[in-house]
């Protein structure tokens, strides 16, 4: 199996540039965009994939940088799709059906929107095991590499935090976006000083007032 | 129409344009998706979820200590309560600002946003340079977004990594004594949700 690559992991990296704030109105900037945006919810609705499956989908596309956010939502539902043959690259050439299609579990029909948006995709569960760790307690951030989708930065890595908060068992990305059912893990909210994160000197005067976290769960924490 | 006709219609549309109307065709063919859900879909996030949500939410904890604690305790419960839950929402937390502590919410790792708050997130919150600088050098995104805070406040940043959402809640701005919770929420922007904003200061007359 070939390494795994994430183009999506930015925390920390430098040479990205400006941020370019935007009014609250401009959802979109191109007429496709919403249809796109549509698309990915609706085919996402079919439960022939998690959102842990497309996220692995969007953050291994080989031309991640360079496409806009919409462009990734869209190429990685066509490489989910043609993965699964629920539609074959001769038909989205043509734009018609030439194959038959394959068993989806469920539709989403119009009717239904409002319903399925509200009620979401909750991801806690019931407690197996007691939580290893409990707020205030020092941890260690897994150092190594991971040969599959993850939500552990880089940035975060090897480093010593604080948990902060015990979020509870949570479906564990990892295992979800493998196909390995849910597989409920302990989520934390780990803290970090900016000094531990970004101890170079270039960036001390930002580093001292400065404190990050993420939500880990409890597989990618040992205790320190 | 001819098929002449057909090409000709299309022939102004974006390489993208025609890729994503071919990929809607081919799977409302296949009977996946129903193309009328399209529309209420993207009705939804145009007209009834969007940062409005959020901002009713944050005026209504300004002028509702019990509110501000039932936000505090269980977030998800009490925004489910002004009625916005559901996608990208379903595990809350709410993060409040004081003088000593301003909260900025990112996703370093894709574009997670709290959606039943703010709706869709806008496009710097899911470009390269927010989502690289915000969690090593917020100060001088905040720059970019013309606030400067004051040198003796803490920035603490949130990187939503996994499925819990964070909505950030600002500090009531001084010299808004006199005005009801719908001139509060008006107050509220987008960016002051996410904490690369601050609100609005009140119309001169309010003060």
């Amino acid at each position: 199996m070939s390494r795994y690559v994430s183009h999506a992991d930015l925390g920390g990296q430098r040479g990205h540039g400006r941020v370019v704030p935007e009014p609250e109105g401009d959802l979109f900037h191109a007429p496709w965009e919403p249809r796109a945006l549509a698309l990915t919810l609706a085919m996402g609705a079919t439960g022939s994939w998690n959102i842990d499956m497309s996220r692995a989908a969007r953050e291994t596309l080989p031309d991640y940088a360079r496409l806009t956010y919409y462009e990734v939502w869209f190429e990685a539902l066509v490489k989910l799709l043609v993965e699964r043959e629920l539609a074959l690259p001769d038909e989205l050439l043509l734009g018609r059906a030439l194959h038959r299609a394959r068993p989806v579990t469920r539709t989403l029909w119009a009717a239904d929107v409002s319903t399925a948006l509200a009620k979401g995709s909750p991801t806690l569960r019931e407690a197996g095991t007691p939580p290893r760790f409990a707020p205030g307690q020092a941890v260690r951030m897994y150092a190594g590499e991971v040969p599959h989708h993850t939500r552990l930065p880089r940035y975060v890595r090897g480093k010593r935090g604080t948990v902060v908060r015990v979020l509870g068992p949570h479906v564990f990305a990892d295992a979800h976006a493998l196909g390995r059912g849910e597989d409920p893990r302990w989520l934390y909210t780990v803290a970090f000083r900016g000094t531990e994160l970004w101890p170079r000197r270039a960036d001390a005067g930002e580093a001292a007032l400065l404190e990050v976290s993420v939500d880990a769960w409890e597989p990618y924490l040992e205790a320190a | 129409m001819s098929e002449h006709d057909h090409d000709h219609d299309h022939s102004e549309l974006s390489p993208m344009e025609l890729r994503v109307r071919a990929l809607e065709t081919v799977l409302a063919d296949k009977g996946y998706i129903d193309p009328a859900a399209l529309d209420v879909l993207i009705d939804t996030y145009q007209t009834r979820i969007g940062p409005r949500n959020g901002a009713r939410v944050v005026a209504r904890a300004w002028v509702d200590p019990g509110f501000r604690d039932w936000l505090r305790r269980d977030a998800s419960a009490a925004i489910a309560s002004l009625g916005y839950s559901g996608r990208q929402g379903e595990h809350m937390v709410v993060v409040e600002n004081t003088p000593a502590r301003h909260n900025m919410v990112v996703c370093t790792l894709c574009s997670c946003y709290p959606w039943p708050v703010l709706g869709l997130p806008p496009t710097w919150y899911k470009s390269a340079p927010y989502r690289s600088r915000a969690v090593r050098e917020p100060r001088s995104v905040l720059a970019e977004f013309g606030v400067t805070l004051p040198d003796a406040t803490e920035v603490r940043v949130w990187d939503s990594t996994a499925e819990v959402r964070y909505l950030v809640l600002p500090m009531r701005p001084a010299g808004t004594d006199g005005l009801d919770e719908e001139a509060l929420a008006a107050l509220v922007t987008r960016d002051s949700m996410i904490g690369t904003g601050l609100p609005l200061a009140p119309p001169a007359r309010a003060r």
